[in-house]
């Protein structure tokens, strides 16, 4: 499954991002805020485009020789990004899809807890497990 | 193409069918005539294509505008398709048999057997698609005569061949001919043609997808072979390019993609064909892709052997697939369509475990990249790429990093060189790109060539690396991509710094840590300051070389020893000694340690002059170690602001909040400074000094510089803001030597002496260690103390809310010390008023506070007093402290002190304010021990108690009532109530003696009756006295006066009486509303004259001297009517007992008992008594204007004093030049009225049915 998954803020900070623990961090950091080049790209034309933004997934940001780069987009333009690694073949698009619709369910939960103050790290242990679920094999 | 003359025939081998499909088209045979087809050759090939044809088409697929077009060849058997042999592009459509035969013997002799064999030649085949042209022409049938119109060769053919497709046949009239009837069979016979065409295609070309498909299906079994299926597949990719529908070939392509990665995957998922393993071959060549040639015909030789490997099948169908997109201008589909395929390539290398020599991979992709770029370059204009950069840039990075990793691979990189073994490697990988292709073995810069080239040597290398490196950069900085931009040059300065370059690194490293920074990205920030920290210190920049380091020794995302090594860098600097000041170092302090909070002891942070005032910081140490510095100071400014109100020391210790802690915003994490800062808002009031002046009141936002920042360089943040303040070394610093900084929480404290008076505002914060100085040039929230002097005072108010004039009450004085030191002796000396004096108890304390409400000391104050003045002895105090006593004191009854005095009670009536205001106010002047000037204090006292006095009468009996009503707020008692005159007047009480409670705003009457000798003076004066107290609290009643009050009595004789008596009618028992009653009047004399009436004014009447009086009837309540006149003068003897009855009819308006009408008396002074002489009558006729004024007079003023005269009146009446006569009211108590208060009964008539009651 996702090998690396970010929240970022609207100012392109990020308010949450993991990866797989066997794998340098650092890498993945560079990874996903290169990416929001793309995120940045793709909303300025989805502005130009219609007024609809009822489409909130971005698809495939980028791809790498290693891994593929999916991004989302909330509607208060906090973005998420997931890493995949590129021979995991059996991901459809779909299933990137519904991941990020889990995703931003749980994110929705953390901004609903009134303890969480909207722009700081994210903490919470219920969006942890969520994301620990996406990143485990689903076999 | 136009060089495919018709007698290009000469593929008779078919073997190999040249495969170049551009060229290729579909094959058409002719038969027949040789001569007639050449004829019309020409105008066909340029006719056929003009115009389109829908091609409608199976397996719902949409229809298509297509333009035939043709390649004849003369027929022979060997073209026609064996059974069995799949080839569709040799394949002829179409077979036309021309001839132009019009005569029967002719056509029966030769034409109809050639036709017969040419149909059997093609029956045999079973081809369906064949047409008979016949070609007419009018110069040949002139010829013949013996034609037959009715049954033209055409006909017979038709009848011979066409059996059931008479459409089989077609005419053609005088081809070459322009005419209507030419031109009319040329378009006939070239839509047949097409017809006949696409239905030979529709039925060819689905019999060939229905037998492609039967293959593919068989996939599963055991012989099937991917590249079988391949070339079948690309057979029908290769007609749709040869009919130009290249949008269907492009779909052959894909569907052969999808396939060949759908077994890849499903190898990788375990489930492996046995054709894979061909693909499975070691990579032993990695040239690249090649796409300059429509075809490959190299590899697809190899496919078609089965012999290819991955990337040659790979590349083979990239290479048809791209051409297929340039054909229909999608050169960016291509790039995006590259960048999939060389990581595509990578992963199914990798998955099915293909042997791939190190960096040979890398070659490919490299030379891959280049090669389409190229491509790309090759096909478009340079504004069209320049705009689509965005498609093209993923290639050149991709290539950058590929050659990157060639280059560290063949030790291209490092600074040594290439070792031996990295020269071989090299030669290696140089020997699998083969020998360069000869497409472009002439082109300058080709990748093979420069790829070659790169690995040739260091210096070769560096420079195609940068130029990609830069490309790519600049390509990224156009498009916006500055991220993936400053990624790359990253890689550069890793280049650089390999390179031993670090000059050049470092404004790469620089641009990319101020992004990471404005974004809050940690990690890389980390990485990337560390990257930083390696280049300054090899380039030896010192300072920007600690700040780096402090900062990373700050950094949590490294480890202990990493941190620890971070901060042993700055401690060598540190501890090196150089001694000059120059080489002194000044790093911000904010990256050692973060100031969390300052507090002032007192709290409020504001001394007095020469106070001593303590600092307290707290400092969160970020490094992993303690820290020695050998002092710490904070740099505060000095700030005069004499005039400002708010510098005022009552202001300030008012004022100023209490809490003391300011509380520093950390510099927080990186993230959290995405977000806007809070507006910190706070109430503000103020109120002008003057009293009664202005008061506002409103909100400030005290962060408004940092709210209304510019969002751009809200991005700088303040560690690295590099505002250099020099530091003020001045008097106005505070400092503490050799502290440690322990990791975490410190505590410093300052101490210092206030100095001058102002406001200290703290600006910096400097601390050194050795030759490194930290500083902390900017602090906010503002930090600031104030210092004041202020000049002594006294303050004298009331305790209660106001003070009452006649009881004692406390009185607070309140000296302020300020700058002054009250030594022993210094005295307050107070003035003494008479009217106001200060009571002495026994043992004052006074109070000392500090001026900060610091804790009280109690001391005894001692007060002495003197004829004129009081002296306080006032304790030695400190400056800047408070004083507070309290001293009793009493103010005097202001009715006593002018009894005292002899002078007329009520002296104020020319201070009618004072009175109705009911205050006094007493003066007081204070020397004070610090001041030449005396300081005069005044205060006001409220009366408690306010009396009127009353005459009353009754017959020649004489009352006085006294009414004492209380002003204020509080409760009194009354008692030992006295009257008092002075001669021989005898008062005897009425009322009840003993105490009386009054209630606030309460009156309490007292009552006298009068007695008297003979022979008074005219003016008695009287005095009324009463003891009072408040109730609740009577505690110093000894001190308490009585409450005065002194009047005069005059003229209270009783001279007249006035009886008046109204009888009914003599017929009647009662008065009837209605009916005209009697009213007599009888006015008798009690007394003769006296001495002290001299002003009566006397006539000489009959012997007697008589007063004349003026009397008047007058009924206020409106129940009476006056019949006739109702005054009149009469003449009285002064003689006691004299009498005079006066008759007057009057009806009463209403029934009941009705009180009498008014009878008034007055004097009557004739106007000869002045200058003036008139008439008496007239002014009496004159009644109803002049005798309303004196009774008003009379009535309003009577009692209150005695003689009036008719000023207002009278001097409007001469004014007007009548001289009148004046009328004198009697003073209260010299006429009594025996009828006042009297009421009759008066029944209502007879004849009346209301009741009425009247109720006065």
């Amino acid at each position: 499954m996702a090998v690396c998954v970010a929240v970022i803020a609207k100012e392109n900070y990020p308010l949450y991002i993991r990866s797989t623990p066997t794998e340098n961090q650092l890498k993945f950091h560079y990874t996903v805020h290169t990416s929001l080049d793309v995120v940045d790209e793709k909303i300025s034309a989805m502005g130009k485009a219609v007024m609809d933004q009822r489409e909130l997934y971005l698809g495939l940001l980028y791809p790498t020789e290693d891994y593929k780069v999916y991004g989302y987009v909330t509607n208060s333009k906090v973005k998420f990004v997931m890493v995949v690694d590129s021979s995991n073949t059996s991901l459809r698009d779909n299933e990137i899809r519904s991941m990020f619709r889990k995703l931003h369910n749980s994110y929705t939960d953390v901004m609903c807890n009134p303890f969480y103050n909207p722009g700081d790290p994210i903490q919470s242990r219920a969006f942890d497990n969520t994301v620990t679920s996406m990143m485990v094999p689903a076999c | 193409m136009e060089g495919a003359g018709p007698g290009d025939t000469g593929n008779g081998d078919g073997e190999p069918v040249v495969v170049c499909t551009m060229e290729n088209k579909p094959i058409v045979t002719w038969a027949g005539d040789q001569n007639v087809f050449y004829a019309v050759f020409p105008i066909l090939t340029q006719q056929l294509p003009r115009e389109p044809m829908e091609w409608r088409r199976a397996y719902g697929r949409a229809p298509k505008m297509i333009h035939l077009e043709s390649h004849f060849v003369q027929f022979k058997e060997e073209l026609l398709p064996k059974e069995g042999n799949k080839a569709l592009l040799t394949f002829p459509f179409l077979h036309i048999y021309w001839t132009d035969c019009c005569d029967t013997e002719v056509y029966k002799a030769a034409t109809k057997d050639d036709i017969t064999k040419w149909q059997n030649a093609l029956r045999a085949h079973s081809t369906t698609d064949w047409l008979i042209v016949v070609v007419e022409s009018e110069a040949k049938k002139k010829n013949k005569t013996n034609i037959l119109p009715r049954t033209s060769i055409a006909d017979k053919i038709r009848s011979d061949f066409c059996n059931k497709q008479s459409d089989r046949c077609m005419v053609l009239v005088d081809p070459l001919k322009d005419t209507s009837r030419s031109q009319e069979s040329w378009s006939l016979f070239l839509a047949k043609l097409r017809t006949l065409l696409l239905t030979s295609f529709t039925r060819n070309l689905g019999h060939f997808e229905d037998e492609m498909r039967t293959l593919r299906e068989k996939r599963t079994e055991p012989g099937w072979s991917f590249c079988d299926y391949f070339m079948v597949q690309e057979e029908l990719a290769f007609v749709f390019e040869m009919l130009q529908q290249f949008e269907d070939a492009l779909v052959q392509y894909d569907e052969l993609d999808a396939l060949f990665s759908q077994y890849v995957l499903n190898f990788g998922a375990g489930d492996g064909a046995n054709w894979l393993s061909s693909f499975c071959q070691p990579v032993r060549s990695w040239d690249g892709l090649a796409l300059r040639k429509p075809i490959d015909m190299e590899k697809r030789d190899l496919i078609q052997r089965r012999q290819a490997n991955l990337l040659e099948l790979r590349s083979y169908l990239f290479s048809r697939q791209c051409t297929l997109l340039l054909f229909l201008q999608r050169p960016w589909e291509v790039a995006n369509r590259a960048l999939e395929l060389l990581h595509n390539c990578v992963q199914e290398l990798k998955l099915l475990e293909v042997s791939v020599p190190p960096g040979a991979l890398d070659c490919w992709v490299f030379l891959s990249c280049l090669e389409v770029l190229q491509r790309i370059e090759g096909c478009c204009e340079r504004a069209q790429i320049e705009a689509n950069v965005c498609h093209t840039v993923g290639l050149w990075s991709y290539a950058t990093e590929k050659l990157q990793s060639l280059g560290s691979l063949c030790g291209l990189v490092c600074e040594k060189g290439p070792c031996s073994e990295d020269l071989q490697r090299t030669v290696d990988l140089l020997a699998g790109l083969g020998a360069e292709r000869a497409e472009t073995a002439n082109t300058a810069h080709s990748p093979y060539k420069k790829l070659q080239e790169a690995l040739s040597s260091e210096e070769a290398f560096e420079k195609h690396y940068l130029e990609l490196c830069h490309a790519t950069i600049e390509m990224y900085n156009s498009i916006g991509r500055s991220r993936s931009a400053k990624l790359v040059g990253k890689d550069l300065a890793d280049f650089y710094m390999k390179k031993s370059c670090p000059q050049k690194a470092e404004p790469f490293l620089q641009s990319a840590l101020s992004m990471y920074q404005s974004e809050g990205w940690e990690l890389p920030l980390t990485h990337t300051r560390k990257q930083l920290a390696e280049c300054q210190r090899q380039l030896g920049q010192t300072e920007p070389y600690l700040r780096t380091c402090s900062l990373l020794a700050a950094d949590v995302n490294l480890s202990q020893e990493e941190r620890q090594l971070f901060c042993q860098e700055i401690l060598k600097f540190a501890a090196k000694n150089s001694g000059s000041t120059e080489s002194l170092v000044c790093l911000p302090l904010g990256s050692f340690a973060q100031l969390t909070s300052l507090s002032f002891e007192p709290p409020n942070a504001v001394v007095h002059v020469g106070g001593s005032l303590t600092m307290e910081l707290t400092l969160l140490s970020l490094m992993p170690e303690p820290l020695q510095l050998d002092h710490i100071s904070g740099h505060f400014h000095y700030n005069l602001d004499r005039n400002s109100y708010r510098k005022t020391a009552e202001w300030l210790t008012r004022h100023k909040p209490a809490s003391g802690t300011i509380f520093f915003q950390a510099e927080g994490p990186l993230g959290a400074r995405g977000t806007s800062p809070t507006p910190e808002l706070s109430e503000m009031h103020e109120k002008s000094p003057s009293e009664g002046g202005l008061v506002s009141a409103g909100v400030i936002c005290r962060n408004v510089h940092v709210l209304l920042r510019p969002p751009d360089s809200q991005s700088s943040s303040s560690l690295d803001r590099q505002t250099s303040v020099t530091v003020k070394e001045g008097a106005n610093t505070l400092k503490c030597h050799n502290v440690t900084l322990q990791p975490g929480l410190n505590h410093l404290t300052f101490h210092t002496q206030a100095q001058e008076s102002g406001t200290y505002t703290l600006r910096q914060l400097v601390a050194s260690i050795g030759e490194v100085q930290l500083k902390l040039p900017h602090i906010y929230p503002i930090v600031q103390y104030d210092v004041y002097t202020q000049d002594p005072q006294l303050k004298v108010e009331p305790q209660s809310e106001c003070l009452l004039a006649g009881i004692p009450q406390s009185v607070k004085f309140t000296v302020t010390t300020g700058h002054y030191t009250i030594k022993t002796g210094d005295t307050l000396q107070l003035s003494n008023t008479e009217s106001m004096p200060i009571l002495l108890g026994a043992g004052t304390t006074a109070a000392i506070y500090r001026n900060s409400q610091g804790e009280a000391s109690e001391r005894s104050l001692s007060i002495q007093r003197s004829e004129k003045v009081t002296s306080i002895c006032l304790p030695p105090t400190p400056p800047y402290h408070i004083l507070e006593f309290e001293l009793d004191v009493v103010c005097l009854l202001p009715e006593a002190g002018h009894l005292l005095n002899g002078e007329l009670p009520r002296r104020g009536r020319d201070q009618p304010d004072a009175l109705s205001s009911n205050t006094t106010e007493q003066r007081v002047t204070v020397d004070c021990p610090w001041s030449i000037y005396s300081t005069i204090i005044s205060l006001s006292f409220q009366l408690p108690l306010r009396a009127q006095h009353t005459l009353l009468s009754s017959g020649t009996r004489k009352y006085i009532q006294v009414c004492v009503e209380n002003t204020c707020e509080f409760q009194f008692q009354l008692s030992e109530s006295s009257l008092s005159s002075t001669r021989d007047l005898k008062f005897r009480p009425l009322h009840r003696a003993g105490s009386q409670d009054l209630q606030s705003q309460q009156c309490l009457f007292f009552i006298w009756e009068v007695t008297w000798c003979p022979d008074l003076p005219p003016s008695l004066p009287c005095h009324f006295s009463v003891s009072f107290y408040p109730v609740p609290s009577p505690n110093p009643c000894g001190h308490l006066q009585p409450f005065t009050y002194l009047f005069h009595l005059e003229h209270f004789y009783t001279l007249y009486t006035v009886r008046a008596e109204i009888s009914p009618p003599p017929d009647a028992q009662f008065c009837k509303t209605g009916a005209l009653c009697s009213l007599e009047v009888c006015i008798t004399r009690l007394c003769d004259s006296l001495e002290n009436d001299k002003e009566e004014t006397l006539t000489d009447c009959n012997g007697y001297s008589s007063a004349q009086l003026f009397y008047q009837v007058a009924d206020g309540g409106s129940n009476w009517a006056v019949c006739g006149r109702s005054s009149g003068v009469v003449m009285m003897p002064v003689k006691e007992g004299a009498c005079h009855t006066l008759h007057m009819e009057v009806m009463p308006l209403f029934a009941g008992f009705l009180p009498y009408p008014d009878v008034r008396l007055f004097r009557y002074l004739p106007h000869h008594s002045h200058s003036q002489q008139l008439d008496a009558d007239s002014w009496i006729e004159n009644d109803s204007v002049s005798v309303e004024d004196p009774c008003e007079l009379g009535s309003g003023r009577a009692q209150s004093r005695g003689l009036i005269s008719p000023g207002a009146t009278g001097a409007s009446v001469e004014h007007k030049g009548l001289p009148m006569p004046r009328l004198q009211p009697f003073h209260p108590g010299q006429i009594s009225n025996g009828s006042l208060g009297r009421q009759i009964l008066v029944v209502p008539s007879t004849d009346d049915h209301v009741l009425e009651v009247n109720v006065t």
